[in-house]
């Protein structure tokens, strides 16, 4: 049987069945609340400082439905969103949020992963680093700056960085995309939003594998490694790190929601035209649709890659049995 | 010491025993004993206090009043007039605003933590204590619960209704108390197999009463680890409502506000981002250095 095979074979298809049975009234009462949320607000997207003429207030008010009783517009808007359609924006005339996500979603992807990818590897090897040289003056000193590192807001190091790299040395962009014609991502202008939004993950993920390297060198598969004769280094990589990655795998899941709700503050400091931007300005503006867009598609996005984290997890853990 | 004391031991070390056989030192006396070893966490203690003291009693005494407008716009630090830290872009003394932020950073951090205490150590030991199907449900809950954007629904309430301090110690406190039902209820589940809750259930004692006077006592080792470590990430959650324009509303600040205004002109002021930044990470260093510290104390098998 091949490794592939294996793995494909521990998938628990009980659980991840389940599991997805459940991401759908999941997602039904993230929709729901967000919609009554919205509805319960005071004041709606169209009030503006003059008063409409009657006959375009209903106008407008038949145009987005909202001349129709509640229970209504609540499932349209559902019927919509199950056929892929989340309506026009109020605000951004002429597009629609379906338009806006595709304009947001793949920057707001891109810092995300980046940062998540960067985080995982430096945390790892900083965390290994430390927990290798327990109590040395290498440890502390990592673990001292891990501690900076979950201390100071994102909203701080990222203006830092720009004060350094992008307006001192003038390496990287200040902000933005970059000016006509030129507009696009580039490590000129990703670069420092990614370490930004990566700096508090390295630290997060070196003190969580500090400790898992330590617990993991005391088991007792390591001491039979060890009788066995094999070398400190082979002990470490065939068998301590693959067993002290496990909770990294655990963590994954809620970090990359972290790592998304963090893009939004990124996605302000750096002026980036992500879905975090897209939200916060929808939310100001009661930009509503836009704003129930965004809620589901990140909500989508938290509850799918937990899923898949869950299912790594039993797929690489031989001791998790789900069913 | 008596003499029939000293005639029983004429090492003098009577004490000591009598301490041991009156129940010896207890889990308590040991890692309190392993907290104040940790420099680190003293120290933290120590500027964590003197923090506190000025946040109480510093915008009392202080010679300006945080909400009172001048016309010394946006000057450097200095000592003439007694600016020591500058003012903001309205003429405000930034040490007089400096220390009210403190003072509502630390409220937010530690009424919201309140706040996800009293949900979460309700919920997870009620899960733990009545197990079974009902367990399984409210656990369910919590899991359903934890893959929710939530930060997303905080910001869509306070930019949808009129905000105020309270509507974000709740909002944020509703967020961090999922974490909390899930230590209890572990906790719980370990403690409700021992036996003397079986004797207090055999005497007749209450399922409340049980809860309240026998099983939260136990837990509290590790939720007042995980409560010094929820603080300064309700601190951060705030000040990050805070940099989108969300937070406290003028002319009341905090330090995410005083830190956003900051972040903004940091160029050409840099005074303003760096006493509000600088204020912000020691507070976070302390109360995490005193949350590892009280972690290791009464979990020592990482040391």
């Amino acid at each position: 049987m091949s490794t592939l095979q294996r793995a494909l074979s521990r998938i628990p298809w009980g659980y991840t069945a389940r599991r997805l049975l459940i991401a759908i009234p999941t997602m039904l009462a993230i929709i729901t609340m967000a919609f009554l949320m919205m509805r319960a607000a005071p004041g709606g997207p169209f009030d503006g400082e003059r008063k409409l003429p009657a006959a375009t207030e209903k106008a407008i008010a038949a145009k987005f439905g909202f001349d129709k009783p509640l229970h209504e517009q609540y499932f349209d808007y559902v019927g919509g969103v199950l056929q892929g359609d989340f309506g026009p924006s109020y605000k951004t005339l002429g597009k629609s949020v379906n338009d806006l996500i595709a304009d947001g979603l793949p920057i707001s992807l891109a810092i995300g992963s980046l940062a998540m990818i960067l985080g995982i590897t430096l945390g790892t090897l900083l965390g290994v680093f430390a927990g290798l040289r327990q109590n040395s003056s290498a440890d502390y000193g990592v673990m001292g700056l891990a501690m900076f590192g979950i201390s100071i807001p994102t909203f701080v190091t990222g203006p830092i960085l720009i004060l350094i790299f992008a307006l001192g040395a003038g390496i990287f962009a200040v902000g933005g995309l970059g000016t006509y014609p030129n507009i696009g991502m580039s490590w000129h202008n990703m670069t420092l939003p990614v370490i930004t939004l990566a700096l508090p993950q390295i630290a997060i993920i070196s003190r969580l594998m500090r400790a898992s390297i330590i617990e993991t060198m005391r088991s007792n598969h390591i001491r039979t490694a060890r009788s066995k004769g094999l070398s400190e280094r082979q002990v470490i990589a065939r068998h301590a790190l693959p067993a002290a990655l496990l909770p990294l795998i655990s963590y994954a899941g809620p970090a990359m929601a972290r790592v998304m709700t963090g893009s939004v503050v990124i996605e302000k400091v750096f002026g980036l035209p992500g879905l975090g931007s897209y939200f916060v300005n929808g939310a100001l503006n009661r930009d509503y649709t836009l704003v129930m867009g965004a809620i589901i598609v990140y909500a989508g996005l938290i509850v799918i890659l937990n899923l898949v984290a869950d299912i790594l997890y039993a797929v690489l853990d031989p001791k998790v049995k789900y069913d | 010491m008596s003499q029939a004391d000293q005639l029983l031991d004429p090492t003098g070390r009577v004490e000591p025993v009598n301490q041991a056989i009156a129940g010896g030192r207890s889990l308590w006396d040991d890692a309190r004993a392993r907290l104040f070893h940790n420099k680190a966490a003293v120290a933290s203690m120590w500027v964590l206090g003197v923090l506190v003291v000025i946040a109480i009693i510093g915008p009392m005494v202080w010679v300006h009043d945080y909400r009172a407008i001048s016309g010394a716009r946006a000057i450097a630090p200095t000592f003439e007039n007694m600016h020591i830290l500058g003012t903001d872009l309205q003429g405000r003394d930034l040490m007089a605003r400096l220390m009210i932020g403190l003072r509502i950073s630390l409220m937010v951090g530690v009424v919201a933590t309140a706040v996800s205490l009293v949900i979460g150590v309700t919920w997870g030991a009620t899960a733990g204590y009545l197990g079974g199907r009902v367990d399984n449900f409210m656990m369910r809950i919590v899991d359903v619960l934890y893959a929710l954007p939530f930060i997303f629904f905080v910001i869509l309430l306070l930019t949808v209704f009129e905000r105020n301090i309270f509507l974000i110690f709740a909002a944020i406190g509703a967020i961090e108390w999922l974490t909390m039902a899930r230590i209890v209820r572990g906790q719980t589940l370990a403690i409700k197999g021992k036996e003397f809750i079986e004797a207090a259930r055999a005497a007749g004692v209450s399922r409340r009463a049980i809860i309240l006077r026998h099983i939260l006592p136990n837990v509290i080792g590790p939720v007042a680890v995980y409560v010094t470590l929820t603080i300064p990430v309700v601190i951060l959650a705030e000040s990050f409502l805070s940099f989108l324009g969300l937070g406290v509303n003028e002319p009341l600040t905090s330090l995410g506000v005083l830190i956003s205004d900051g972040a903004a002109r940091m160029e050409e002021k840099p005074w303003m981002l760096l006493a509000p930044a600088g204020t912000m990470a020691v507070t976070l260093l302390c109360l995490n250095f005193i949350g590892d510290g009280l972690r290791d104390a009464l979990d020592p098998k990482d040391r």
